[in-house]
């Protein structure tokens, strides 16, 4: 018997007696355990998660302000237009020179409007090259207002390290991609990408932080110190 | 008493009388209550997404076999390779294993409590690799040669002057005493090492059965770095971690972040579910998952205490835990500190080697309360004391009790026992708390108040 099956083994052995449901201080005599509830937890949860308004200017708000409590920068565009001043804006009071993307609407427009050199990460790329890079600008799959989040995988935003290695993440999203809560989000996924999922998929809140050293925030600890969220 | 029990006494004597410390980690703990209630608050029901976390997990475990079967087929199916390891010693040898067949030199690992249950970085070392730790709490307590303090805050007991004179000493960094700047040293230091290092090491949060999947939480940043370049990724994580359905995750993430940390969401909640796939940019071209049981098996066996395994390591009930706050992460000894690990540390390490972390325990039950998948665990701790005292029991314990019992139901013996007390008594402050005292320990520190010169029934009885 290999270890796999010994494992196993032991584990069907250990779950002959069933253990009393939760809460029950054990003095409950339990049939036999379901397998999983009606729904996922996530789903049957969304009663219990912090609330979140239905029309989309709420949504909108909740995001913006989950953004400012977490130190991302967040605004909403009328227009590509506003979007690229902005971009130009950023470009100069940080003195950007170069920058890391991916081949991909949004984040291609936005790579044209900067106009620096470009560290593409599409079909592979060296590290070395991207490391030095001020900025990594991506798409993203989704905005969650309940959490301030920023949906990526490593199929929409151009990798894995793209939305962490360079100092400044910017994002740029559509309105339409803002989401409610993370349930939507969670289901959101699964209809875009099941069965085959990209290898990584990951929710963004806010920049990177640490509170290691005496429970002081700080901002960056090792992926980006800036996380700006422009979307149009 | 056993070694372990006399260390964690003088431990916690040592601990309890450093006032500055004790008010440090009161201050950074009192700082993490208001965060998480405020967090609390903005749930529509926190105790119910408790009950359902809890219902979530207790059905997770209890079909555990089938979860895991799922999860492995899963994993598989995306070029995952897959490894099942019984205890420590088999986790590391296959880790060992990969080392070398892959010709590997620098390990850069992300945090991971399942590693320092294995005691992996010392292994890893004396084979003759480099390891470094890339959380920034841990790589702190890498430099001290020091365990973690805290299952979730590894560095909270320093101060930030300890942690620049570390720094100053041990990679040559001069900096301010400013968390910033002692931050942005470490974030150089590791930057290069993410490049360089041919192992990127991982724990894991959750393990997702329906679609194969590695749930990792972390605000740094620094595992989504560990798991991106690296062109090899080891991931370690127990058996018991696992969730059925990957929307089960909406839930577990925002609850594990505001019982952590008081956050609304971690910064980074990333789930892994393979190697880099074709036509992906970048990421790892082996992916090895090591399930670990290691003696979950052993808690999963015990129906009673089974729900200890439904624990997601938030840290909460060591946060509220008077005694944690007073003795502190290092006096337990252990790899789990606190209420969970006192629970946990008995069926995974010997219960007669662990007892006394049982009574390391006011009772209060504090840390059930804050549990967000509601594990008992202030009744576990019960629990463990009387399975202890069962399994060997203390004769002459009985015997004072059995002698008691015979004096307290009898009214001669009663009230002879009375009196001689009261000619006792006096005598005894000639001892009190000295080692001829029977009864040292309990009153170096303790006062009993005299015995009353006339007991209730005579005053009753010669009442005019």
């Amino acid at each position: 018997m290999n270890e796999r099956e010994k494992i196993l083994a032991r584990i069907r052995e250990a779950l002959q007696v069933p253990a009393p449901p939760p809460g029950s201080h054990g003095v409950h005599s339990a049939g036999p355990v379901p397998v999983t509830g009606p729904s996922p937890a996530g789903v049957e949860a969304r009663r219990w998660l912090p609330k979140v308004g239905s029309s989309f200017e709420e949504q909108l708000a909740l995001f913006a302000k989950n953004c400012a409590d977490l130190k991302a920068n967040f605004q909403a565009f009328a227009t590509w237009e506003e979007l690229s001043a902005a971009l130009i804006q950023l470009r100069e009071a940080e003195h950007w020179r170069s920058v890391a993307s991916h081949q991909a609407e949004l984040s291609g427009r936005a790579c044209q409007t900067l106009n620096l050199p470009v560290c593409w990460t599409d079909r592979g790329y060296d590290v070395r090259e991207m490391e030095p890079c001020d900025v990594g600008v991506t798409e993203c799959d989704a905005l969650i207002a309940q959490t301030g989040s920023v949906l990526v995988t490593s199929r929409s935003a151009g990798g894995r390290a793209l939305s962490v290695l360079p100092p400044h993440h910017v994002v740029i999203a559509r309105r339409a991609q803002l989401v409610a809560d993370l349930p939507a989000a969670f289901a959101l996924i699964q209809q875009k990408y099941a069965p085959a999922y990209p290898s990584m998929i990951s929710f963004i809140t806010g920049p990177s932080r640490t509170g290691d050293i005496e429970r002081i925030l700080v901002l960056g600890a090792h992926g980006p110190k800036k996380l700006t969220i422009y979307c149009v | 008493m056993n070694a372990n029990a006399r260390q964690f006494q003088e431990a916690a004597q040592r601990v309890t009388g450093d006032l500055r410390q004790r008010q440090f980690i009161r201050t950074a703990l009192g700082n993490y209550e208001t965060a998480r209630d405020l967090r609390k608050a903005s749930f529509q029901s926190w105790e119910s997404a408790r009950q359902t976390a809890a219902t979530t997990k207790w059905q997770a475990i209890n079909h555990l076999d089938t979860h895991l079967q799922t999860l492995a087929a899963n994993l598989e199916a995306r070029g995952t390779k897959v490894h099942w390891a019984g205890n420590g010693a088999q986790a590391r040898e296959i880790i060992l294993g990969i080392l070398r067949d892959k010709k590997a030199r620098s390990i850069i690992k992300s945090k991971a409590m399942t590693s320092e249950e294995i005691h992996l970085n010392g292994a890893l070392e004396q084979a003759g690799f480099e390891v470094m730790e890339s959380d920034l709490g841990e790589f702190i307590v890498q430099l001290r040669h020091e365990t973690p303090y805290h299952i979730v805050f590894p560095s909270m007991h320093l101060t930030r002057g300890q942690i620049r004179e570390l720094f100053e000493k041990e990679l040559g960094a001069t900096s301010s005493d400013n968390p910033e700047e002692l931050t942005m040293v470490a974030r150089r230091v590791m930057r290069q090492k993410y490049i360089t290092a041919d192992i990127g090491f991982t724990g894991g949060n959750f393990a997702i059965a329906e679609t194969g999947m590695i749930s990792i939480t972390e605000n740094e940043g620094n595992s989504r770095l560990t798991a991106a370049l690296p062109k090899t990724m080891v991931t370690l994580i127990g058996i018991e971690k696992v969730l059925p359905k990957l929307a089960d995750l909406a839930l577990f993430l925002p609850m594990l972040a505001t019982a952590g940390a008081g956050q609304t969401l971690t910064c980074y909640n990333t789930m892994y579910g393979g190697p880099r796939q074709p036509g992906e940019a970048d990421g790892p071209e082996e992916w090895h998952v090591v399930l670990l049981d290691n003696r979950r098996t052993e808690l999963l066996a015990d129906a009673g205490q089974r729900d200890a395994l439904h624990c997601i390591r938030c840290g909460a009930c060591l946060n509220v835990c008077p005694i944690f706050r007073n003795v502190g992460g290092h006096t337990y000894g252990t790899t789990y500190s606190g209420p969970i690990g006192s629970v946990i540390t008995p069926h995974l390490r010997g219960l007669q080697d662990w007892k006394h972390l049982s009574n390391a325990s006011s009772l209060c039950g504090a840390c059930t309360e804050a549990c967000p998948v509601k594990i008992d665990l202030h009744h576990h701790l019960l629990q463990n004391r009387r399975n202890a005292a069962v399994e060997k029991p203390a004769y002459w314990e009985r015997l004072g009790y059995r002698i008691f019992g015979i004096i307290a139901n009898d009214p001669f013996f009663w009230s002879l026992t009375k009196k001689l007390g009261r000619l006792g008594q006096p005598l005894h402050r000639l001892v009190k708390g000295a080692t001829l005292d029977p009864a040292g320990a309990w009153t170096r520190t303790r006062d009993l108040p005299p015995l009353a010169r006339v007991s209730f029934k005579e005053w009753w009885r010669n009442r005019s």
